[in-house]
């Protein structure tokens, strides 16, 4: 299992989202999201999560805030456990999140004073009336939003500009931890840069502790300090972000990484690419044993028979792979 | 001569609000067998670019002025009869979303014959047998089994194998691919672009890469358009663009891509919020977002100039750059500050 250190803000021991799908008229199957998964996060750190589509990353994100009752697991908020619903509700002051869409997460009916005073509402954090006010003024500041602009609706707003509504809304209650839902990747790339830089700089100024979870690799690693990797509900390899990069060691990362275009020609054309054949099956019908044996260049019959053991590989990098040692 | 040439090209939309002048006189030549990437934002103009080649706008959108010669013929205002002739046959297109461009009514192999008989004059059985190489040739596994099967049993990087098929059954001279790889995770990117890559190689058909991803230009793209507010600011070879940017918006784009250098750094973004169409400023549209912008560029829009043989850019601060190194002598009697050829 990931280090347990005392200092870590969030940690997540043998998290498990199975969801219930009906496949006939009376049968139901389970749907393993997230399968076994553990990991923790330090104060201050912002840990990565990549993988494609399906892979569960979002549902990791979910299932931590309790969006989603967990199946199985414990997830543990400075050392104690989250479970019932004081526990739950005093963490979610703590813990927030940013989603993905600009536009399918802010309500079109809402004013954007409402829209980020509405944390405030449900956990009733304001006096008066002006207090509330002067909160929101101060929170559109702190993301750069024009104060004047507290009374239009989000359609007014370009998308970057929403995203910050968004961020604003997620601050408001002075969260301590803030999951990031794929928050840069609906936006072009000019105003991803000012999205990205506002995440740093709202970790300086505040302090803040943030799951960032994307599949665009090379975001992921300008902004976290660790970066966790996950396919089909398990999470496959986990270690500082410049070391999985440079040394990959799971042969799912090692594909994962070549794979990412490089915004430069000569190395692009140079790059050799691990291409790995055929798709991701699907997590209805998730292969036997190591979930990436199917398309793993290295797969034996042994990958076949077991899931590999998520291990300590070298000092602070973790990894689930049968082969490891030969492979490295 | 060059196989397609597009001169001076304006495209506009006409809504209820005003004109939105999508396209502002975009010029390009494409050579046969090259990959032209055309790069920008939502909202650039480079997908209606494509459509005005294509003729497929939505209703509201017109060529307003300019010109599309496909060796030699003009396509615009050719008709509608000439343009069935074009599409498919000669210029074939694949949009980003392989799922809304299949009809998931039809099997695959009802919409792969579809496109070859509707083009040539096969019967049905040899346009079988062709829809059955095309999905080889795409690497699709067990292709007389697929062609019975309908889009919902195929995954996404399946479902773009099966409209590259499509698209390249009647062998056409031209391939536009509108943001292929958007839609689709890493490692099936990673498929998809080699596909094409090798298929390019094999065909030697040329392609035109539309993208916001500039790691796909950079791996696939001979020669590369960066396009902002409907015009092109610069133009040149992968090379020229990447490694010697000469339009502050292409200087830019190039900083604000998190690398393996900016890791623990600020990134340094472009500032402000896209351009309103509506609304297009006087002079230079990346004006207002420009931190280097002089009075010239809220007046008056820059030419594309000569940068080199292989690269134009449409710029004030390289008539700068010339005018300090003594390379471009400017004339002063005009009083809005100069206009000089390079």
């Amino acid at each position: 299992m990931p280090e347990i250190t005392e200092k870590s803000l969030i940690e997540v021991r043998h998290l498990k989202q199975y969801f219930s799908i009906n496949v006939g008229m009376f049968k139901s199957k389970p749907l393993k999201a997230v399968d076994d998964v553990s990991f923790a996060i330090r104060k201050g750190e912002t840990l990565g999560l990549v993988g494609e589509s399906g892979c569960g990353k979002t549902t990791v994100g979910r299932t931590l805030l309790h969006l989603y009752k967990p199946t199985g697991g414990e997830i543990l908020y400075n050392g104690q456990p989250v479970q019932t619903r004081e526990e739950i509700n005093a963490f979610r002051k703590k813990a927030t999140m940013v989603f993905q869409d600009p536009y399918s997460s802010l309500n079109p009916r809402m004013t954007v004073s409402d829209i980020i005073g509405e944390p405030l509402d449900i956990h009733k954090m304001y006096g008066s009336k002006a207090e509330r006010q002067e909160r929101i003024l101060e929170l559109m500041d702190k993301v750069g939003l024009n104060s004047e602009h507290a009374a239009r609706y989000a359609h007014e707003f370009s998308g970057g500009q929403r995203q910050r509504i968004g961020i604003a809304r997620a601050l408001a209650l002075d969260p301590e931890f803030i999951v990031c839902d794929e928050p840069v990747s609906a936006l072009d790339v000019s105003i991803q840069a000012q999205v990205i830089n506002m995440f740093d700089e709202l970790q300086d100024q505040l302090e803040l502790t943030y799951l960032f979870i994307a599949h665009d690799i090379l975001v992921v690693r300008h902004i976290s300090d660790r970066i966790a990797v996950m396919y089909l509900g398990k999470m496959v390899e986990l270690a500082d972000a410049k070391e999985i990069y440079e040394h990959p060691l799971h042969p799912y990362t090692k594909s994962l990484m070549s794979a990412v275009p490089q915004p430069d020609p000569r190395i692009a054309r140079a790059n050799k690419r691990i291409v790995l054949s055929g798709d991701i099956p699907s997590p209805l019908n998730a292969p036997s044993g190591c979930p990436f044996r199917t398309r793993c260049p290295h797969a034996t019959e042994a990958c076949a028979e077991a899931m590999p053991e998520f291990k300590e590989a070298a000092p602070g990098h973790f990894a689930a792979c049968h082969r490891i040692a030969e492979l490295n | 001569m060059a196989l397609l040439e597009v001169n001076n090209l304006h495209t506009s939309f006409f809504t209820p609000a005003g004109e939105v002048r999508a396209v502002n006189g975009v010029s390009f030549q494409l050579e046969r067998g090259k990959v032209l990437g055309i790069v920008g934002e939502s909202g650039s103009g480079k997908s209606v670019t494509a459509y005005s080649i294509m003729q497929i706008l939505a209703s509201t959108g017109r060529i307003v002025e300019g010109s599309i010669k496909l060796d030699g013929q003009e396509l615009v205002n050719a008709g509608e009869k000439v343009m069935k002739q074009v599409r498919g046959n000669k210029i074939s297109i694949i949009f980003q979303d392989p799922m809304t461009s299949l009809n998931p009514t039809y099997t695959i192999g009802h919409q792969l014959m579809e496109a070859i008989t509707l083009h040539t004059e096969r019967s049905k059985k040899q346009a079988w047998d062709r829809a059955v190489e095309m999905l080889r040739l795409v690497n699709v596994n067990e292709p007389e089994k697929r062609m019975k099967q309908y889009p919902f049993e195929f995954s996404g990087g399946m479902r773009q194998r099966v409209m590259i098929a499509m698209a390249l059954a009647c062998e056409p001279d031209i391939l536009i691919a509108d943001e292929p790889t958007t839609a689709l995770d890493v490692t099936i990117q990673a498929q998809i672009l080699e596909l094409m890559k090798s298929l390019q190689e094999e065909l030697g058909m040329a392609i035109i890469m539309i993208t916001h991803d500039l790691g796909v230009v950079a791996q696939l793209c001979d020669e590369v358009i960066v396009m902002y507010a409907g015009s092109i600011c610069e133009q040149g070879t992968a090379e020229e663009i990447f490694y010697n940017p000469r339009h502050e918006y292409t200087k830019g784009l190039m900083r604000s891509i998190p690398t393996a250098d900016t890791a623990g750094t600020r990134l340094q973004p472009i500032t402000g919020t896209p351009i309103d169409l509506l609304n297009m400023p006087k002079g230079c549209p990346f004006a207002p977002r420009c931190d280097n912008a002089m009075k010239i560029c809220l007046t008056r829009r820059c030419e594309r100039m000569k940068i080199n043989d292989d690269h134009m850019a449409a710029c004030w601060m390289n008539v700068k750059a010339g005018a300090e190194d003594g390379s471009i002598q400017l004339e002063h009697e005009d009083p809005e500050g100069g206009e000089a050829d390079a």
